[in-house]
């Protein structure tokens, strides 16, 4: 334990030094953040209280969502759900970012080999490595949505749709399946960076992660998907499995022997 | 402390890892505690390959190795607590200070006293007061320096030091060199490999030569005796030609040659048959000024079982 301990100290340490992770930590969060709240302060005077919520054009699918709400707050929960997706981003991106930093850096500093070289099992590094990118991502999207939600008192948004944004879906996406991302993210990123050796190269071809998540936006704004509870359930499970057998693969790939001699 | 038998790295290479390369073919070699070995081979030879297979880095392809006592491919953590290496490459973390640097390597090693291993490695290599800088900012010597303590810091009964001189400007190769007499007063063994066979020679107890096989292994004295026989030059004042063919007459030598106002005499035993010949050359009417022993660099006796194909087998 100690000794992934010091792996995620020593990442931590070394990544939080590069200006660029910073910069991705900090700015992507505050996009996510200060996006929707804008657009939920812009439409909340639609003046369309007590309209129907079927007359506000949203995807007939949708509309299940909207029960007990006038047609400007199904509109809003509407827009507001989008962004959930890009909530999604948060726990995808960050642990690139630092990943690719980690695993490539050690690489073109040739440290890897002197850090193989010391007890620390294969396990264990590869462990402190993942956590290091996850822990943070999943503090930061949770962090996130924290002053999401705390905007949304703030601003004065309407209870139904704040009601509707701290629901099961969204508290399940954001507690649940981002930490399960991060795991993938980091999966994806240790598979790239064993193919390259820029870290900017290992980010920039890791950014596929971001393709199923613009897939799931497309069919939702289409109104061939709505992202519920069981969505979001459904979800959980497939990314979970898929993490798992991320995980086992990684575990075969980060061995000592395929680092040091097929790492260029 | 490091025995191998018949040790074998073969690596598939090109696509789809079809084709087979052997780096290091049934090397045998026993070191002992407190032996400075010195692993000698041109670019590409198996030196590498053979330290990272005793450091547990890699696996073997075929035949066995223990190191301090535990056996590689089974007790590997056993060894890795054991065992100090000095990359190629430095590999430090340049963001982060030299202390940082070395405070993570003594957690990950189990260092009982971080703070005060890393103290006495930072000040016995003379980068205590540069300790909180990055090593960003540190020259190469620094580095390489910075990389030994790194080595050193949970106290290894082996190390394994993998061109620790290579590159740096002579000043700090030197200090380098000073450090690793040291560590041979400590009673360590140390396996080092290096292209620089003039430090071979000053440093190491005995020597291997690498060349895929082991081409030869000895202490450096015996590898060119063994080459190159023992040869003693005697400085004449003049010189008669006649005097080859007698000294050559004298038992014990196995040649005579003449170069300038010195006679070259191959001997089996210097120390003893020495007196007969100076005494043949007195009485023959020479005037010897000196008498010495002519000495080849290690790095003839390198290039002969290099380029040769002269095998002196192993241990």
């Amino acid at each position: 334990m100690k000794r992934i301990r010091t792996i995620i100290d020593k990442e931590w340490a070394e990544v939080f030094k590069n200006r660029m992770v910073i910069m991705v930590m900090l700015v992507l969060p505050l996009i996510f953040t200060v996006m929707p709240l804008i657009m939920l302060k812009l439409t909340a005077s639609t003046g369309m209280e007590g309209v129907d919520p079927a007359s506000a054009g949203v995807p007939a699918k949708f509309l299940v969502s909207c029960s007990g709400m006038n047609a400007g707050e199904c509109m809003q929960i509407y827009i507001v759900n989008q962004f959930l997706l890009m909530f999604m981003l948060m726990p995808l991106m960050i642990p690139v970012t630092i990943a690719a930093y980690s695993i490539v850096g050690e690489k073109t500093t040739r440290s890897l080999e002197p850090l193989l070289a010391t007890p620390i099992t294969t396990k264990e590094l590869l462990t402190g490595k993942a956590l290091a990118a996850v822990i943070p991502a999943a503090l930061i999207s949770i962090g996130a949505f924290a002053l999401f939600a705390l905007g949304l008192f703030v601003l004065g948004i309407a209870p139904m749709v704040r009601a509707y944004i701290l629901s099961p879906t969204w508290l399940l996406a954001i507690l649940a399946l981002g930490p399960i991302l991060s795991v993938i993210s980091v999966m994806v990123a240790i598979f790239i960076s064993s193919r390259v050796n820029d870290p900017r190269a290992a980010e920039q071809i890791s950014g596929v992660l971001v393709g199923p998540m613009m897939i799931v936006l497309v069919l939702q704004l289409a109104g061939l998907v709505v992202i519920d509870v069981r969505f979001m359930l459904a979800a959980i499970v497939g990314c979970l499995l898929l993490a798992v057998g991320m995980v086992y693969a990684g575990a075969k790939l980060f061995q000592r022997e395929t680092i040091l001699t097929r790492w260029k | 402390m490091i025995q191998t038998r018949d040790l074998s790295k073969v690596f598939r290479i090109g696509k789809k890892h079809k084709d087979e390369f052997t780096a290091v073919d049934g090397l045998t070699l026993d070191i002992n505690q407190g032996e400075v070995f010195g692993f000698l081979g041109p670019n590409g030879a198996g030196k590498t390959t053979t330290v990272r297979m005793l450091a547990c880095l890699i696996g073997a392809t075929r035949g066995s190795a223990r190191v301090a006592g535990f056996q590689v491919g089974k007790d590997d953590t056993e060894i890795r607590r054991r065992v100090g290496i000095l990359t190629e490459s430095p590999g430090m973390y340049e963001r982060l200070s030299a202390e940082k640097n070395l405070t993570i390597y003594a957690n990950l090693y189990g260092v009982p006293d971080t703070q005060r291993a890393v103290g006495k490695y930072l000040s016995i290599l003379g980068l205590w007061e540069r300790r909180m800088d990055p090593v960003g900012s540190f020259s190469k010597g620094m580095r390489q320096k910075l990389a030994v303590a790194r080595a050193l810091l949970h106290e290894p009964q082996v190390l394994f030091l993998d061109e620790p001189t290579t590159g740096l400007d002579p000043e700090a190769a030197k200090t380098v060199r000073e450090f690793i007499e040291e560590l041979k007063t400590e009673g360590r063994t140390i396996f080092l490999t290096t292209h620089n066979l003039d430090e071979a020679d000053r440093l190491c107890d005995t020597v291997g030569i690498i060349k895929q096989k082991l081409l030869a292994v000895d202490s450096p004295k015996a590898l060119r005796d063994k080459l190159f026989g023992r040869k003693s030059v005697f400085h004449l004042r003049t010189i008669n030609p006649d005097w080859v063919g007698l000294v050559a007459l004298q038992p014990g030598v196995n040649a005579v040659s003449q170069i300038g106002e010195k006679l070259v005499v191959s001997l089996s035993d210097p120390e003893t048959q020495n007196p007969a010949i100076i005494k043949a050359l007195v009485n023959m009417g020479a005037q010897i000024m000196f008498v010495g022993e002519l000495r080849h660099s290690l790095e003839q006796v390198y290039l002969d079982l290099l380029y040769q194909g002269k095998e002196g087998g192993g241990q």
